[in-house]
């Protein structure tokens, strides 16, 4: 890929994943709200509300502390950016895991009890979904011989014919990192109640928007991942890829309005078994097969 | 209209009310009034609300509750009485710990009498709370350039 076509693709990232990011907030709002029988907010409400957030004073109570939710917005566009430049997938997931951490020190700087428990549930959630994304990452390699994004995206064989159980494994994290039940353990997408706010419940004002516009910018990006398993280099599989992803995300509200939230343990145990039954053997098969 | 009243989040504290108004102001969220139409959310963190909905006479047992939960909210910020008791002490008034109504603790931008409040009255009252939000606002940003 050269320089161009890499700046063009990045300044597209940092421009239009936010905007796509608060639009399937708002539909996903929306169909939440017709689910349970409600008309809901309007589409652009998640707009609305982190204007709102910019509009209102902000209550601190560690000056440190929105330094550090900068750095988690800074680290997860930096991600995306390197995902969608055609980078190494590896370096996504570190930067990735980095810009969680920064999160999670965030929730920690504080010294409230409630962001406290919601950052060690943050690190559980993350223990829980952390090796099936590293699977996934081994299991592009082993289809097309490269980590690289932009080799795996034009390859001529659809990844998904050989990772149809990471797949699987990959969409039952997505729970977790969309932060839906029966998985949203430190903080809700929703305004559901647990631990008043669990992780934000110190974030208000412009360090809450961060938080928010960091959401879009990481869903889209984690999309990116569902549409790279229907990559063959044809716009078939482009166009494979992109319904893949609208259907992967209606299946996380369903679920989301379908369970309660569950205990850490069930959300660790469960992830892990799902990473060896589904990941590991998959993994497994293809080192024999290929 | 700003973004600030298109997204009013309310908190939602019970002094020492019956239920009878905490129970209508829950009705408000469910399917048949659906104030999430609105972009009203039910928060529990007072860092993150807008608008501080309390039910139920002040006591001394809640009175520093309250004071906290106000202060801990972020400018701008309204406060609404729902229910007699919420108003004035309704008739819990002479009771030897019930200082009365909300404002005597913390001002008070919105009445919403009844006994129980009815659900369209709270959200009128809501509404209205959402003009005077606006007000202080532009108050602060007033203030905010004046001193600048």
């Amino acid at each position: 890929m050269n320089t161009i076509s890499m700046i063009i693709l990045v300044v597209g990232y940092l421009i239009l994943a936010p905007i796509l990011g608060c639009l399937l907030a708002g539909i996903d709002r929306k169909i939440s709200a017709r689910m349970q029988g409600r008309i809901g907010p309007p589409i652009l409400q998640p707009y609305y509300d982190v204007r709102k957030f910019i509009e209102k004073d902000q209550i601190t109570p560690n000056k440190v502390q929105d330094f550090y939710v900068m750095c988690f917005l800074l680290f997860v566009i930096i991600t995306g950016c390197i995902f969608f430049s055609g980078g190494d997938l590896l370096l996504v997931i570190f930067a990735l895991t980095l810009a969680n951490v920064f999160l999670v020190i965030a929730a920690f700087s504080s010294n409230s009890p409630y962001s406290q428990i919601g950052a060690e549930r943050e690190l559980y959630q993350m223990m829980a979904y952390e090796p099936m994304i590293l699977l996934t990452a081994i299991g592009f390699y082993l289809v097309s011989g490269s980590f690289q994004v932009d080799t795996i995206l034009t390859s001529s064989e659809m990844p998904f014919i050989y990772l149809i159980g990471i797949f699987i494994g990959f969409l039952f994290i997505l729970t977790i990192k969309f932060r839906k039940s029966p998985f949203d353990l430190s903080m809700s997408h929703h305004a559901h109640q647990d631990l008043v706010r669990g992780l934000t419940t110190e974030f208000s004002g412009r360090s809450l928007a961060a938080v928010e516009v960091s959401h879009w910018y990481e869903n889209i990006m984690l999309l990116g991942f569902v549409f790279l398993f229907f990559c063959n280099g044809t716009i078939a599989g482009y166009i494979a890829g992109i319904i893949v992803c609208i259907l992967a995300y209606f299946l996380e509200i369903v679920i989301d309005n379908c369970f309660a939230r569950m205990k850490w343990q069930v959300a660790l145990k469960s992830s892990w078994v799902v990473a060896v039954m589904l990941g590991v053997i998959n993994v497994g098969a293809l080192m024999i097969l290929l | 209209m700003t973004y600030l009243s298109k997204s009013p989040w309310v908190i939602h504290y019970d002094g020492s009310s019956c239920n009878g108004c905490d129970i209508e102001v829950l009705a408000c969220l469910t399917p048949v009034y659906d104030v999430e139409r609105f972009g009203i959310i039910n928060t529990g963190d007072p860092k993150q609300a807008d608008v501080f909905l309390i039910t139920g006479s002040v006591n001394e047992q809640n009175k520093a509750v309250i004071k906290q939960i106000y202060e801990q909210m972020p400018d701008p910020k309204v406060v609404i009485a729902i229910g007699i008791c919420a108003n004035s002490g309704g008739i819990f008034r002479d009771c030897y710990n019930v200082m009365g109504g909300v404002d005597t603790v913390i001002p008070v931008d919105v009445y919403v009498p009844g006994c129980a409040a009815r659900p369209e009255a709270i959200i009128d009252g809501v509404v209205k709370g959402l003009s005077i939000l606006e007000e202080k606002r532009k108050a602060s940003e007033v203030a905010k350039e004046a001193s600048a």
